[in-house]
């Protein structure tokens, strides 16, 4: 049954991405984008992940899809794409070896779902069987997450901080992002 | 940031209920799917919406851009701060066991502490970017 869930989002996937690299309307492509994240946060629940499926789903189809647009808001007059007959062999390589090398990567990942492969049987295994036990946390995720990993969670969150802070020092201040105007005043 | 009464009607009934949803996803993320990450997101998500059917002004009042900035900043000082509770309290940096005198209790308070932590820090940081972005669109 999953596997069949796994080819009709997959497919759609497939069907999303094109339709990006396809479309002109950079209105439609941020919309598409939204999907895009709304399939991927679907895959997600396929592959028992609802923690990461929820952040998918809020972060990539509503937070980022609304920052998108209100991007194209504030660029008005450049809601189309235009490509001026620039060569386009070279980022089609480009993609072609990324992909190639990104495939290439996925034979080292283990089996999904392997019982035998090293991170099953070391620090899942223990967290599965001491991890309510020590923490009283029934949501295993938020265990790992909140108190065996707390200091990677610490640093993930000063990142979020980090983030905020850099784009507030860039755009935040309006008057000293202006353009100088030609005639050579300030401001 | 239209007229429309449909569009106003319904922000003005969703927007609470997604606020609701998110302080479960905060509250209930130790039994349930969720945490502090996800229920900022979610709680931001409400305050988009308001923004996008009322106008920048009227969510600024909502929530001004001061106190988002302060709370961005306590979130993290939250997060750390329970590390540096339980290194007093004669424990390693972050290990929650120490808090209280049970292990396990301790754990459990550590962990809805630091999630409330992320939660802040994570919707005022969202809902920062938002502000500052919108803030570019030139007015109509």
């Amino acid at each position: 049954m999953s596997l069949i869930v796994n080819i009709v989002l997959l497919v759609f996937l497939l069907v999303m991405a094109l339709a990006v690299l396809k479309t002109r309307h950079l209105f439609a492509m941020a919309m598409l984008f939204g999907l895009y994240s709304l399939l991927v946060a679907g895959l997600f629940v396929v592959l028992d992940a609802p923690d990461v499926a929820f952040t998918e789903a809020a972060v990539g189809t509503g937070i980022s899809t609304v920052l998108m647009l209100v991007t194209l808001a504030s660029i008005r007059d450049g809601h189309e794409a235009t490509t001026q007959g620039k060569s386009r062999t070279a980022p089609l390589i480009i993609c072609v070896v990324m992909g190639g090398l990104l495939i290439y990567g996925t034979h080292d990942i283990a089996e999904l779902g392997d019982a035998q492969s090293p991170p099953n049987r070391e620090v899942a295994a223990r967290y599965i069987e001491k991890g309510q036990e020590e923490t009283g946390v029934p949501n295993l995720v938020t265990a790992v997450l909140a108190s065996y990993r707390g200091f990677d969670t610490l640093g993930e969150v000063t990142v979020v901080l980090t983030a905020g802070i850099g784009v507030l020092l860039l755009l935040g201040n309006r008057k000293k992002i202006h353009v100088k105007s030609k005639g050579g005043q300030h401001g | 940031m239209g007229n429309d009464l449909v569009l106003r009607v319904v922000t003005k009934w969703l927007s609470p209920i997604i606020v609701l949803f998110a302080l479960y996803v905060q509250f209930h993320g130790d039994y349930s799917p969720g945490g502090g990450f996800q229920a900022g997101v979610i709680f931001s998500s409400a305050i988009l919406l308001y923004a996008l059917t009322y106008g920048l002004d009227a969510a600024l009042k909502v929530i001004p851009e001061s106190a988002l900035k302060i709370c961005a900043s306590f979130g993290v000082l939250l997060y750390a701060g329970v590390g540096v509770v339980s290194m007093l309290k004669g424990g390693n940096f972050l290990n929650y066991s120490v808090l209280l005198s049970d292990p396990v209790a301790g754990q459990h308070i550590g962990i809805i502490i630091i999630e409330l932590g992320v939660g802040i820090t994570v919707a005022s940081v969202m809902i920062l970017l938002f502000f500052t972005f919108a803030r570019r669109v030139a007015p109509e």
